[in-house]
């Protein structure tokens, strides 16, 4: 079947089964390859991309599911909030492999754009539902709240 | 002064000798494993890995381009362990680059430019230390030398800093780009001078910082999950379910319906399915109705093995063990108050977030891979004998690894082989083999399950007057006699004191596969070890750090003592802590680094809460102090997850933990702040990919111990039902 997805700003005519999990039409399809597949289940956060703004894990929607919602993916994320959250995972050095980034960041963004100035519990629920297997965890915690400070600064 | 001598003279011999050493060694590595095939060992050897990579007049690992800039060749794998950036460091200081225009190129495999390329035992910035300061330090000599001639002053009064050569009488002074065609015209020097530690202005500072953190963040960086090629094919395996099983017959008919499935067939490790995408090649594979034979497939729960393990530690099997410790009388009888510890470890999955996959194709003879592959040399081995071929016909591209852990290097080369195996179907279509999660977690190549028990005999003085320690384990490696399961063990430095040391390994053979896992045998010896010592220091009624300085002090283990010390002194051992709060200690030595650690810990609900974890760490002259700290937390956070939650099981041999939902990795809200702090040395540097992994499952487990009065007797500390065992408990 044919669908119309909206993915980073434009319209893409994709022919696909609907029951193809969004994530491989972004990967095999659109070749936005910056979106990971890490398990599939909605365990890892690694496929984490933005449906209608909200954080979501990729791997298990189905196309049929998103195709009149606005997809964000990690390639196209931008704003204040993405700018500072990686100006922050930059001057911190976060990643080691790297696998779990595009997802972390996905997150990260989401977050503080709905809340200014997170609290570690806050930091903890938008975020443990993504695995990190390097552990860059404080890391990750920390340029969170490095972004957010920089966040603060600009509005003042 | 006399360490400089002696690399002076290491690096007299000419390039063609320090390479043929290198074939030496990684010939030696591929007859162990493949003797069978003396034609591509010979192979290997005589035909090198590849063509001639970008020639340099700089040799094969530094290339100085018009732009300014410098590439340093990394021939290891970068698995998120930062070794492209401790390479460079080493380049960039001898050479005087400006640290900001250099940039890191990974190598294809290519046996004859670089040598064995095998990213392993945390060696990689140990082995590289003399070839990588040499390339650097000769590439300044010959800028040097340019500058010196074409203004015709002595090389003595050039000076290089940031990348710019400059006179100091006269002022002069010019780029790399704009000397290096005279540059090139000279001739390498044997042996370049090297700078003393004591003048480095790059290593060991924080502008040492990784160079892969842009496409990291950006959803650039191209793994091998990720590669697209014209007219590739997507395929996936139905594996056994059970190790050791075989193919009996499989119908595809179903799969060969779904819409984009292009063929199915079986290679010897089950079915292969191949199609235009991922997705359609995952219904494929699911749509297959195959039969299994298990006369050969292990069948076995893992309560049941660990009761044969049991046995086998016993003496009361036909397996004999390999003794690798010894000293005084081994046979000696053991008194009655001997105390007496066990300890049971699971098999762990190593759960990179990228699991396996590669990308092959085969054109005639000539063989292309793409992966992220820790053993790449060996890999070319492997691939020409499946392709029919020579290693030098076997192109490698070495692609950065979502994590590895061991996994990607594997004696078999598993993976690698097998999307060989469906490359050979594929009419020279490339084709990438995914492997999804499930397949991952159940694919083997596990840190082995493991039991300990050990016997000790306290002297007079409260310190061991004999020890018998026996481990049972199956192999990683076919090779060795099992010596890595006891590493961490050899030598170990409480055994000064001992009369008799008796130290034996078993190692049953079952069809499990076996592998390296970060830290390798540490990461059970470790926990056993300085677990035990916690318990011989409650029993002597002795503060822990206090009889590991005698014990050190002692072995004349100066290194471990000075670990010892500084952790005292930084994580307030000794001092006060909140009730119900606990810390706990461990210190390891794992290829050649020596680590301390100290966790403070409180039991919540049954559980242990880990908050802080203060780590000393002596790895040698230290390159990038950041990318140490970085190792060290994540080596924490990595140790931490085993020490809690790892094991695989196996229930009728089924593997029962296939997705994170069942093998919980360490998350976010359990991960404790680390704080780390580096030793100053000048000694050579050592690896810091694995030594932060083992203690810090004992130091959890020692803290314990002060707070519930109960030793832990295996790991994970959590889920120790799940292994049949009942002497897993938290008390609180
Ligand atoms: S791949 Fe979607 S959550 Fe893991
Ligand atoms: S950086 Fe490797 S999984 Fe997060």
């Amino acid at each position: 079947m044919s669908y119309a997805i909206f993915v980073n700003g434009q319209i893409h005519h994709v022919e696909d089964d609907g029951q193809t999990p969004l994530l491989w039409v972004l990967r095999d399809t659109l070749k936005l390859t910056g979106t990971k597949y890490g398990c599939g289940v909605a365990q890892c956060g690694a496929c984490t991309v933005h449906v209608d703004g909200q954080p979501m894990r990729s791997c298990t929607l189905p196309l049929e599911i998103v195709a009149s919602s606005q997809i964000t993916t990690i390639e196209a994320v931008e704003g204040a909030e993405a700018e500072a959250v990686r100006a922050a995972w930059l001057a911190r050095d976060v990643p080691q492999c790297g696998f779990c980034q595009s997802g972390q960041i996905m997150c990260a963004v989401a977050l503080l754009r709905t809340v200014g100035s997170p609290t570690d519990g806050d930091v903890d629920t938008a975020m443990s539902g993504n695995i990190c297997r390097c552990a860059t965890y404080n890391r990750i915690r920390a340029a969170i709240h490095d972004a957010a400070g920089t966040l603060r600064g600009q509005t003042t | 002064m006399t360490e400089s001598k002696v690399e002076k003279r290491r690096f007299a011999m000419t390039r063609r000798r320090l390479i043929l050493g290198g074939s030496l060694v990684g010939g030696a590595l591929v007859v162990g494993y493949t003797a069978t095939h003396p034609m591509q060992v010979a192979g290997a050897i005589l035909q090198g890995g590849g063509s001639d990579p970008e020639p340099s007049v700089f040799g094969p690992f530094v290339r100085i381009g018009a732009d300014d800039w410098v590439t340093v060749v990394n021939k290891h794998q970068e698995m998120g362990q930062g070794i492209h950036t401790a390479l460079a460091a080493m380049v960039a200081e001898e050479l005087d680059a400006d640290w900001d225009r250099v940039r890191v190129v990974d190598a294809r495999g290519n046996f004859r430019a670089y040598g064995p390329q095998l990213t392993a035992g945390s060696n990689s910035v140990a082995s590289n230390w003399d070839t990588l300061r040499n390339a650097g330090a000769a590439a300044r000599t010959m800028f040097v030398a340019a500058a010196a001639a074409r203004w015709g002053v002595s090389p003595q009064s050039i000076a290089i800093r940031d990348s710019i050569v400059s006179h100091t009488g006269s002022g002069r002074s010019a780029t790399f780009a704009e000397l290096l065609t005279d540059a090139s015209r000279q001739t390498p020097p044997q042996a370049p001078e090297l700078k003393q530690p004591e003048d480095y202005r790059l290593i060991g500072t924080d502008r040492v910082r990784r160079k892969d953190t842009v496409p990291k963040i950006t959803g650039g960086q191209v793994y091998t999950q990720d590669v697209d090629l014209p007219d590739m094919l997507v395929a996936m395996v139905a594996h056994s379910p059970r190790f050791g099983g075989k193919l009996a017959r499989f119908d595809a008919s179903d799969a060969l319906k779904i819409p984009a499935v292009v063929d199915a067939f079986a290679i010897e490790t089950g079915v292969a399915v191949v199609a235009e995408n991922t997705f359609a090649a995952r219904r494929g594979r699911d749509a297959l109705r195959v039969e299994w034979d298990d006369s050969k497939a292990e069948t076995r729960s893992t309560p049941e093995l660990f009761r044969y393990y049991h046995e086998v530690a016993a003496g009361r099997t036909d397996i004999e063990p390999n003794v690798l410790e010894t000293k005084g009388h081994p046979d000696a009888q053991f008194g009655s108050d001997v105390l007496e510890f066990t300890f049971d470890f699971p098999y762990l999955a190593h759960a990179p977030l990228e699991p396996m996959n590669c990308v092959a194709q085969i054109d005639g003879w000539d063989i292309k891979i793409m992966s992220g592959t820790q053993l790449v040399t060996l890999d070319q081995v492997h691939a020409a004998r499946i392709g029919l071929t020579i290693p030098g016909k076997v192109d490698i591209e070495v692609l950065p690894a979502g994590g590895s852990f061991g996994r990607r290097g594997t004696a078999t080369s598993d993976f690698v082989v097998e999307c060989l195996r469906i490359a050979r179907h594929t009419n020279g279509r490339p084709v990438k083999l995914i492997w999804t999660r499930e397949d991952d977690m159940a694919g083997g190549f596990y840190r082995p399950m493991v039991h300990h028990r050990a016997w000790i005999e306290l002297g007079p003085d409260g310190f061991p007057a004999r020890w018998r320690h026996h481990v049972v384990s199956q192999e990683m490696v076919p090779i060795g006699g099992n010596f890595q399961n006891f590493e961490g063990i050899t030598g170990s430095p409480y055994f000064v004191t001992a009369s008799v040391v008796d130290g034996k390994i078993f190692s049953p053979s079952h069809p499990v596969q076996c592998g390296f896992w970060r830290s390798v045998g540490l990461s059970h010896t470790g926990m056993v070890m300085e677990h035990i010592i916690d318990q011989l220091a409650r029993q002597a009624r002795r503060d822990p750090a206090d009889y590991r300085w005698a014990l050190y002090q002692r072995a004349g283990a100066a290194r471990h003592l000075a670990v010892l010390n500084e952790l005292c002194l930084k994580s307030g051992w000794g001092s006060p802590i909140e009730t119900g709060w606990a810390r706990g200690m461990a210190i390891t030595e794992c290829f050649g680094t020596v680590v301390g650690q100290v966790a403070e810990v409180r039991i919540q609900e049954g559980r242990p809460v880990v908050r802080k974890v203060t780590a000393v760490v002596d790895c040698g002259i230290p390159i990038s102090p950041d990318q140490i700290a970085a190792q060290m937390e994540g080596s924490i956070g990595f140790g931490l997850t085993a020490a809690l939650y790892g094991a695989v099981t196996l229930k009728d041999g089924f593997v029962q933990e296939t997705n994170f939902d069942s093998y919980p990795i360490l998350r976010m809200n359990e991960m404790p702040t680390v704080e780390t702090h580096i030793i100053r040395s000048a000694n050579r540097p050592t690896g810091m990919g694995e030594p932060g992994v083992p203690p810090i499952a004992p130091a959890v487990a020692n803290a314990m111990l002060i707070l519930t009065g109960s030793p832990t007797t295996s790991l994970p500390i959590l889920s120790g039902n799940a292994l049949g065992n009942s002497n897993v408990s938290v008390r609180s």
